[in-house]
């Protein structure tokens, strides 16, 4: 069966491409993890060992419970997160759904300049938006983090969403209009429901980028009261010395709320990924 | 005293008008059904009584008040979609409570409502199930239960029952006529079938290109026709149209023959012949002469395609066992009453 095995041949070729490109992906985030759990000496001497009986130790979370307030970096990030998460998708369903659903002047432009921000890195207005926060007297807190974090998530949010919603039957909103419900119960209750994969889709591909940022934490809240766990890390950094016990464990500790997430929306992650791809 | 009026209704998209000053009224308890082909305007209409759509122009009155300006759910209306449109989050029970829980009406209302609906449709054993757990036809019996707890002034009806398979079809029919003569109640019904409308409608309002062509009975629909798109429309197979020439009682088709008319009429006329409204003989002395060109057998009945001396083609009904032979010469002769007659140009019917 020569067809077969060329079949064969053609799905272990695709295998080896993804394992390799899954190893290459993975390494970094396995040596951090690693190295989290061995001591500073075996860190520097055996990098690519696994921790070992003589090599195994917890002084780098030792060091991070200890020094610094990072359970509190913890929850400045927990907060930045899903306050942003939340307001990016309700008020981006709610921008998709006025964009999707009624008809009005200017509709399509509306939507095109929602969608600008997609291509216009928002880092570009670093200064500007540093002088707004300063100028609103909003420097340093949770809150400008939790704004600029939203406008950044938005534009993709919309974007997706309205195409997403574009396909939910009139019929069914036409139906719950007759029924008397509102048009924000339409949208909660009946349109947000069927378009849930491209919501978890939003929220894994917005969450990461907000969890992992140091550029505005940096900018816009460096006092030890808004630190989030990416700005914390790097107080181990110093000059002179690095605490690289202390940085893995800290990064190893940033991992596990994403990677939480991650799994509970994968599932849902992967029907928006594949929607209109099968069926 | 009539439910349902529908006041010089006009609809625009921009430049292009879908609906050209309509006039309709239904009266209490009657069944009228809006047919047309797609994209004649009459899903819109529907829209725009439900209050799903706004209308350029005109009025839309519900049991005596002017609804024009009000949201869907204060018309007095129900409606049933041709995708069915249940929630799919919610089970049967919560699907056709729903806009009753949305108006805060009293538990023990909705019960007895819903009750009353269960039993009607008999939906009892699929209460606690999700839509996507039901068939076709149990779904658009759901959709209906819907509309019947809300106990509405006037039931409007999108096509629905395009979404199904033939069989269905034929039974969901039965029971929407079935519903309607046990609940009395005003039904606008949409469908692109002439099938459907002739076999639901008290009344058929025949709609084309935003215009109503035509509104009566079934039967007045089929024996007077308004005008030629009516004409073709109704019925099936559809009614036989040639061009013809009126010459005083006889009507000319050319080398076809001619047939006789009571009608007064000169110049260019368009003479229909429906199907059945033609004798068949070999006796080719009169009437209109044409070849047999081929024959669909149903096994009740038959349609012979005969290509007349004119280059028109009919589609003759007759008995299955006719004896013809493909190509054999034929004269179709008139039966008595048979002969609508159209004017040359705007395909008005002609009267005596």
């Amino acid at each position: 069966m020569p067809s077969a095995r060329r079949h064969l041949a053609g799905e272990a070729t695709a295998h080896a491409i993804l394992i390799i490109y899954t190893v290459i992906a993975l390494a970094p985030v396995i040596l951090v993890v690693m190295n989290s759990f061995k001591s500073r000496a075996s860190i520097f001497g055996q990098p690519l060992v696994p921790p070992g009986p003589a090599t195994f130790s917890l002084i780098g979370y030792a060091t991070v419970f200890k020094r610094g307030n990072f359970p509190h970096y913890f929850e400045n990030s927990l907060i930045v997160t899903i306050v942003s998460l939340l307001m990016i998708v309700v008020f981006g369903a709610m921008a998709a759904f006025a964009l999707s659903e009624y008809r009005f002047r200017f509709n399509r432009l509306t939507g095109l300049y929602l969608a600008l921000g997609i291509m216009i890195p928002i880092r570009l207005g670093t200064v500007a938006i540093l002088k707004i926060m300063v100028g609103l007297g909003l420097a340093d807190t949770l809150l400008s983090l939790i704004l600029v974090y939203t406008a950044q998530g938005l534009p993709l949010a919309i974007y997706v969403l309205s195409e997403f919603m574009r396909q939910v039957s009139d019929d069914l909103k036409n139906a719950a209009r007759i029924d008397g419900l509102s048009e924000y119960v339409i949208l909660f209750r009946l349109v947000m429901p069927v378009v849930r994969p491209a919501i978890a889709t939003i929220t894994v591909f917005t969450m990461v980028p907000i969890w992992n940022d140091l550029w505005f934490p940096l900018v816009l809240a460096p006092g030890e009261a808004t630190k989030t766990v990416t700005l914390g890390a790097q107080s181990f950094i110093g000059q002179f010395v690095v605490d690289w016990n202390a940085v893995l464990a800290s990064l190893t500790l940033a991992i596990i709320p994403v990677l939480v997430l991650y799994i509970l929306f994968s599932r849902q992650l992967m029907r928006g990924l594949t929607a209109g791809a099968i069926k | 005293m009539s439910k349902l009026i529908i006041d010089g209704v006009s609809k625009r998209f921009g430049t292009t008008e879908v609906l050209k000053k309509i006039d309709l009224e239904v009266a209490n308890g009657e069944f009228v059904v809006i047919v047309g082909p797609s994209g004649c305007g009459k899903s819109t209409l529907l829209r725009i009584v439900a209050g799903l759509e706004d209308q350029t122009a005109g009025r839309i009155l519900i049991g005596d008040r002017d609804v024009s300006l009000m949201p869907p759910s204060k018309r007095g209306v129900a409606m049933v979609f041709q995708s069915y449109a249940l929630y799919p989050h919610l089970t049967v029970e919560g699907n056709m409570t729903l806009g009753l829980r949305q108006a805060r009406t009293p538990k023990e209302t909705i019960a007895q409502r819903l009750a009353e609906a269960v039993r009607i449709l008999e939906l009892d054993p699929y209460l606690k199930r999700k839509p996507a757990q039901l068939s076709g036809g149990q779904r658009q019996r759901v959709a209906i239960g819907r509309a019947i707890v809300r106990q509405p002034e006037v039931f409007l009806f999108d096509e629905p029952l395009s979404n199904l398979d033939a069989a269905l079809r034929g039974q969901v029919r039965i029971e929407i006529a079935d519903l309607h003569r046990r609940l009395g109640a005003t039904m606008v019904y949409v469908t692109h079938d002439q099938i459907e409308a002739m076999t639901l409608a008290d009344r058929i309002v025949v709609l084309n290109d935003g215009i109503v062509q035509q509104i009566g009975t079934p039967s007045d629909l089929y024996r007077r026709p308004a005008n030629t798109f009516v004409a073709t429309f109704i019925g099936s197979p559809r009614m036989n149209v040639l061009a013809g020439r009126g010459a005083g009682s006889r009507v000319e088709l050319d080398e076809a023959g001619s047939l006789p008319t009571d009608i007064v009429v000169q110049g260019p006329v368009t003479v229909g012949v429906r199907p059945n409204g033609f004798d068949v003989s070999a006796d080719i002395a009169e009437g209109l002469v044409g070849s047999l060109m081929g024959e669909e057998y149903l096994g009740a009945e038959s349609y012979l395609h005969v290509k007349m001396g004119n280059g028109g083609l009919a589609v003759v009904q007759v008995h299955p066992d006719h004896g013809w032979k493909i190509g054999q010469k034929l004269a179709l002769r008139l039966r008595p009453g048979n002969l609508h007659l159209f004017d040359g140009q705007t395909g008005k019917r002609l009267e005596r």
